[in-house]
């Protein structure tokens, strides 16, 4: 359901040139036992130039704490059209989220970077947590969070 | 209805309006520790300096905060790893972890959601609206129950539970209700229901390019006190397009890193002020003093939930099924019943049951339901009636004094009124003398004068069931015992006998105390816990209905002691008075808060005659304290029947009694106890004026005329028993 859902969001916010063959991908992060309540999470990508693309999933249901994901926010102006269909339950301190969605080919080796930021109640709000760009190569390399994000990881 | 509305939401939210008082209360701990441990800025401090000195401190500092509390934290990144702390404003330097503590989150976590997330925040708002709802009905029930706003802070009378209930309630309902009404709003900011987002500039499209101004030289921060700061973030090392974000009171804005410049800035909306306030009221947070006083109040809530539950009990064995209740047009009787807690229910079914018993054929219905025109078939009227507070309609009689005013003229259906009270009220029986004198006033034939049962009494009942039995011309035998407790078997150890000589034995019984048990030892339940002036219900052999006597001992006197005269024919003084040291009894204990001497050290002036003298010796016995007391005491004759005229010289002697005066009736010139009080009447004033407590205990006659008497004395300084009994200083034991 997850992932089906995913797939239709990613169709209309993320629109490629030349979008073609699309491959599922899955996408794990696993959270320190940072000692806090629920974190909330968004993961999104950025173009070569830095310029923001769209957004593939939204761990947190409470829009009113969406400012705390600060580059999110700024990038979108907590539009929350950018996150239709594609927001989940927040992420408690030791736990892991897996989404799987399709993401197309053209995505891959052509200077995208996808971004988590994250966000704790009464914690430091740690936007940029993780900054991983999309390469085929990558797949599969966990990448270190900053602070609440123990690894990252996408495998194809 | 009231009471139902009060009722239903408290039972149904018990559970969760005590685990939201509780962690409450609990938390409002928090903001003012918090508040006593921050280091505080000094005045005049600005954002630019603080800034200055955490960089200093802290080269990656990427987030300053401030809490309302003044406590300031910072967060930063120094070589890739994470670091926070308290920051001393003073030095820039940090002086504890940052981290907040496990139990406030669990706390607050368990408060808000029961670790149930959404549904739980939706229970517990539940929760809060209950809690509203219970403190609105309850307060318009206070006042009720007090006689009006004006007496808001009136003494509650009546039995323990009811009474710590709306003492607690009248200190703590003011906070309750801020306390819910604020997590409503705050449970619907959460939920996106008011819109009270956070104002955000838009991000500036260009800035200077620039990097590396320090905080110390941007206007902005230097105009900026650190009381208002609430949050500066700094930009990213190494993206010139990135901004300083600054939060204050005021609202929020970005700042150009390189020039200090402020590139935009937007005002909080109104929507989020009100949350901001809310938030504060409600959790503490930057109004530490109120947080912990609510807290305070919230602790009110579980003993409430306690006493409410003990009231519900108490009350709410409530009205007995009537078997066998005849159509109201067909019924030969009508009794309608003007009931609160559902005790005069009982009595009603008492009624019918006997008069069914008698081949009547009776309806039973209640007050409010009155309605002549469908009593065809009546020969008779009869009304029980309670008082609710001072003097109103109690539940069931709701608008039947409107409807009989309204009526042309009263239905020719004789009528009885029959009140149902407590002495230690003053307004005892004002809703049924109302009624009988509102039926009066429109000439509605009577069957039986008006007259009253105090506090339950199983006696007063069956004494006016056999004067009805007379006006029928049946013979009507009424033993009504509501709920009867639990018994124990107590053995008498002494006797002493007076008054034969005049024609009115009596004797003082003094019974050894019961064995208890380490529960009722732990909870003070029967014997184990009693003063003078508490109450004994006796089942003598061959009947079911109990009589009351009052105490003459306490609890730590090590003896159960009653003062009881001989009544011709009477079945049980007849049973006691026979006893001799060996037998034994069946008795249970009934508390009688209304009737006790109070704390403090102001006199009191105890007044009784015959056998009423009992408790009065007994609180006298009990004087360890050495409190001024006068004790007037009415007799036959003092060679008979001056009961515990053999303690009297070593009570004197040990400074318990400080006056006594006595009263004969039989002689020459016969002489009452009102008399006494009239021959003192100086000495009396005084005595009241200067906030002496009376307490008077004998028959109903002996009562009335002391009153008229204290009526007299107390005019001349425009004080009456009436604002006496109101104060709590004027309290009776009448039977």
């Amino acid at each position: 359901m997850r992932s089906l859902l995913a797939t239709l969001a990613l169709s209309t916010a993320l629109t490629f040139p030349g979008l073609a063959l699309a491959r599922p991908v899955t996408l794990t992060t696993t959270l320190n036992t940072y000692g806090g309540d629920g974190a909330y999470l968004a993961l999104y990508v950025t173009d070569a130039s830095g310029a923001y693309v769209g957004s593939l999933w939204m761990a947190g249901g409470k829009s009113k704490y969406y400012e705390h994901l600060r580059d999110w926010y700024r990038a979108t102006g907590g539009d929350q059209g950018q996150i239709d269909g594609i927001t989940g339950a927040s992420v408690g301190a030791g736990r892991r989220l897996e989404i799987t969605l399709d993401l197309a080919d053209a995505v891959f080796d052509a200077g995208y970077t996808l971004h988590v930021d994250a966000a704790v109640e009464d914690m430091r709000d740690s936007p940029n947590e993780v900054a991983v760009p999309l390469t085929t190569k990558g797949a599969g390399m966990p990448v270190a969070g900053r602070r609440y994000i123990a690894n990252f990881r996408y495998d194809l | 209805m009231l009471r139902r509305l009060h009722r239903w939401p408290g039972l149904v939210a018990l559970a969760l309006v005590t685990i939201l008082g509780l962690s409450g209360a609990a938390l409002s701990v928090f903001p003012a520790a918090e508040r006593i441990a921050a280091p505080q800025a000094e005045p005049g401090l600005t954002v630019a300096t603080l800034a200055d000195r955490i960089k200093a401190a802290y080269q990656g500092v990427e987030q300053i905060r401030r809490a309302p509390s003044g406590r300031i934290t910072a967060y930063w990144f120094d070589q890739g790893a994470p670091g926070a702390a308290v920051i001393d404003p003073a030095t820039g330097q940090g002086v504890v972890s940052a981290d907040p503590s496990t139990a406030e989150r669990w706390l607050t976590n368990l408060h808000r959601s029961l670790f149930l997330g959404d549904r739980g925040r939706i229970a517990m708002a539940a929760g809060a609206a209950a809690m509203l709802v219970l403190s609105l009905f309850g307060v318009a029930m206070v006042a009720r129950r007090v006689g009006g706003w004006r007496h808001w802070f009136a003494r509650a009378r009546g039995p323990l539970a009811g009474r710590l209930h709306v003492e607690i309630a009248r200190i703590a309902v003011a906070g309750l209700v801020l306390s819910s009404a604020t997590a409503l709003w705050m449970t619907a900011s959460t939920f996106d229901l008011v819109p009270d987002g956070a104002a955000m500039p838009f991000f500036p499209a260009e800035v200077s390019g620039e990097t590396g101004a320090a905080p110390g030289r941007m206007p902005v921060l230097r105009q900026t006190p650190v009381a208002e700061l609430r949050e500066l973030s700094f930009p990213y090392p190494g993206d010139a397009t990135d901004v300083l974000t600054l939060s204050t009171d005021r609202g929020t804005g970005y700042l150009d890193q390189g020039t200090g410049a402020l590139l935009a800035w937007a005002d909080p909306t109104g929507w989020e002020r009100v949350t901001e306030t809310v938030y504060m009221l409600h959790t503490g947070q930057g109004a530490a003093t109120l947080g912990v006083v609510l807290g305070l109040m919230a602790l009110g809530v579980p003993a409430m939930g306690a006493t409410g539950v003990l009231v519900w009990l108490a009350g709410g064995r409530g009205r007995p099924r009537i078997r066998g209740n005849a159509p109201a047009g067909r019924a030969e009787t009508i009794l309608l019943v003007g009931s609160e807690g559902g005790s005069t229910w009982g009595f009603a079914a008492t009624l019918h049951a006997a008069l069914t018993e008698a081949g009547q054929s009776v309806h039973v219905g209640p007050m409010s339901g009155f309605a002549p025109e469908r009593h065809a078939g009546a020969e008779r009227i009869i009304l029980l009636a309670a008082t609710y507070g001072e003097g109103a309609a109690p539940a069931s009689a709701k608008g039947f004094l409107d409807r009989l005013r309204t009526l042309d003229r009263a239905p020719d259906i004789p009528l009885a009124v029959l009140g149902f009270g407590d002495r230690s009220f003053p307004a005892y029986c004002a809703f049924a003398r109302a009624v009988a004198q509102a039926a009066k006033a429109r000439a509605w034939p009577e069957l039986l004068p008006l007259d009253t049962i105090d506090r339950q009494s199983p006696q007063d009942f069956a004494r006016w069931g056999r004067g009805l039995g007379e006006a029928l011309g049946i013979g009507l035998d009424l033993s009504h015992e509501p709920a009867l407790p639990a018994t124990e078997r107590l053995t008498l150890v002494s006797r002493r006998d007076y008054g034969a000589e005049v024609q009115a034995p009596t004797a003082i019984l003094r019974f050894a105390l019961p064995r208890m048990t380490l529960w009722q030892r732990l909870v003070g339940a029967g014997f184990a816990r009693f003063q003078a002036g508490d109450l004994i219900g006796i089942l003598p052999e061959g009947s079911a209905v109990p009589r009351l006597y009052s105490l003459a001992s306490a609890r730590r006197d090590g003896f159960v002691e009653i003062v009881v005269s001989k009544h011709p024919g009477g079945l049980c003084s007849g049973q006691l008075t026979a006893l001799e040291p060996g037998d034994t009894v069946t008795a249970f204990l009934r508390r009688n808060p209304g009737f006790r001497p109070g704390r403090g050290r102001a006199p009191l002036i105890l007044i009784g005659a015959g056998t009423g003298i009992g408790p009065l010796a007994g609180i006298t016995r009990g004087n360890a304290r050495r409190r001024p007391i006068h004790l007037f005491f009415g007799m036959r004759h003092p060679e008979s029947d001056f009961l515990y005229g053999e303690d009297v010289p070593a009570w004197q002697d040990e400074r318990r009694l400080t006056r006594l005066v006595t009263a004969i009736s039989r002689g020459a010139r016969p002489h009452y106890v009102q008399d006494a009080l009239r021959g003192d009447a100086v000495q009396i004033a005084q005595l009241v004026r200067d906030g002496t407590r009376v307490m008077v205990c004998g028959g109903r006659d002996m009562a009335a005329g002391v009153a008229d008497a204290l009526a007299e004395i107390l005019a001349p300084s425009g004080l009456t028993p009436a604002v006496l009994k109101a104060e709590g200083r004027y309290v009776e034991d009448v039977y």
